[in-house]
């Protein structure tokens, strides 16, 4: 038993938190720039060079796993296995495959539409669009990295709760009506899942990497640039003002930041984890995390094209409202996680 | 031969085009490559992740920016 502890922690520790890099960098800033990481300087020098390595290694490595895994699940696919299920297990099946799909915002359209002409009911079409961009395979081993295992698997709990409730509140609401007209016009085509080969799946994974190095390189930069202002730079006491557990909004502030947002999960930990490091709230550090990822400008414009404001309204207050509660619900019983 | 590029105008729906170009000179064949960029053609095909790459009014590629030499093989 107790070797098995060990080499979990093995893996925790050297794996997932890279506690060799965050040593490796030490050296490097104290002997070689000559600070101390115990100061400010050098200690806001040794969470920026740390971080942004890791970020970038462990991008890497999860997008090129994450994406071998999702290029055996195509959303044409997800759309004929939902297509069989009614009720919340619709739901349920639905927000467990927006963890394994592949999803950027470019392409929310095209599966709304799709979904909508397969005649999923909008319930399950929402379940997957909140769970996809929230939840996936990746973020569950980053919070790992980041947090430690309870955190993460909290947080992929709950997200696929919101996805569920969420859903089935859209569905329950009987809102169909609130679908642009053109989009119910759009007859069902099955396209034929066209099969990969091995090679097909590794040179698609390799190009998701690319991309997504490509396209949040400078968030993660930012990102990493501000986590490391809050760790050694803004005094403790304001932050503790702002979104301290003392304040009772704190929750309700990071989630309003968070969801205009646009960036991914890699851009917001080193944020989420300057604050919590700081000691701000569990809940209010996932609830912005949540917030970032969930909703976001681009996100809620392309949507806009699919269904009426009423309905977009609703959707982004279900989502908003179900992310402040389990900020809230976090921060409560944080005794169990931390 | 009529290929079409089914894309919304994301980046590597450019680098599709780019690549089926190419492919297409390097193959000296008789061409025309069209851009799709309507949703509703595009859903026609069925496609719900781009790009996707349609030959002859087949689907051959979706979701992936395959290389030059992968694309000839299609066409």
């Amino acid at each position: 038993m107790n070797v098995i502890t060990q080499i979990f922690s093995w893996i925790n520790n050297e794996i997932l938190k890279m506690t060799w890099l965050s040593n490796l960098i030490r050296g490097l800033v104290e002997n070689v720039f000559g600070l101390s990481i115990k100061e400010r300087l050098g200690g806001s020098v040794h969470f920026f060079i740390y971080d942004t390595i890791k970020i970038f290694i462990l991008l890497s490595v999860l997008i090129f796993l994450i994406s071998y895994i999702q290029s055996y699940f195509p959303p044409e696919r997800t759309k004929k296995l939902l297509g069989n299920i009614k009720g919340i297990k619709g739901n349920i099946l639905g927000a467990l495959l927006g963890t394994i799909t592949p999803f950027c915002s470019c392409s929310s359209i095209p599966i709304f539409i799709g979904f909508n002409a397969a005649g999923l009911p909008l319930g399950i079409t929402f379940s997957f669009l909140i769970s996809s961009p929230l939840v996936d395979l990746a973020s569950l081993l980053i919070l790992m990295s980041f947090f430690g295992a309870k955190i993460a698997i909290a947080y992929v709990v709950v997200g696929l709760i919101l996805a569920v409730v969420g859903g089935t509140i859209i569905d329950k609401l009987g809102l169909v009506k609130y679908v642009e007209g053109y989009v119910k016009e759009i007859e069902n085509v099955d396209a034929e899942v066209i099969e990969m080969t091995r090679d097909d799946r590794i040179s698609y994974s390799k190009q998701q990497v690319k991309d997504v190095f490509h396209k949040v390189w400078l968030y993660v930069l930012i990102g990493v640039g501000i986590g490391a202002a809050i760790h050694n730079w803004i005094p403790q006491s304001i932050i503790e003002t702002v979104v301290g557990n003392n304040n009772p909004f704190a929750v309700l502030l990071a989630t309003a930041v968070g969801i205009p947002m646009y960036a991914d999960i890699f851009g917001t930990l080193p944020i989420a984890e300057a604050l919590f490091q700081k000691g701000v709230g569990i809940g209010t550090v996932l609830s912005f995390m949540m917030a970032v990822t969930a909703l976001s400008l681009p996100s809620i414009i392309m949507l806009s094209k699919v269904v009426k404001p009423k309905l977009l309204a609703i959707f982004v207050a279900i989502v908003s409202i179900g992310i402040v509660i389990i900020g809230y619900l976090f921060n409560a019983f944080s005794f169990l996680l931390v | 031969m009529i290929i079409k590029v089914l894309g919304s105008g994301c980046s590597s729906c450019k680098k599709l085009e780019e690549n089926t170009k190419k492919a297409v000179e390097e193959l000296g064949i008789e061409a025309t490559i069209e851009k799709i960029t309507d949703f509703k053609q595009i859903m026609a095909y069925g496609v719900m992740k781009t790009p996707a790459l349609v030959v002859d009014e087949k689907v051959k590629i979706m979701g992936r920016v395959p290389s030059i030499e992968k694309i000839k093989k299609y066409l």
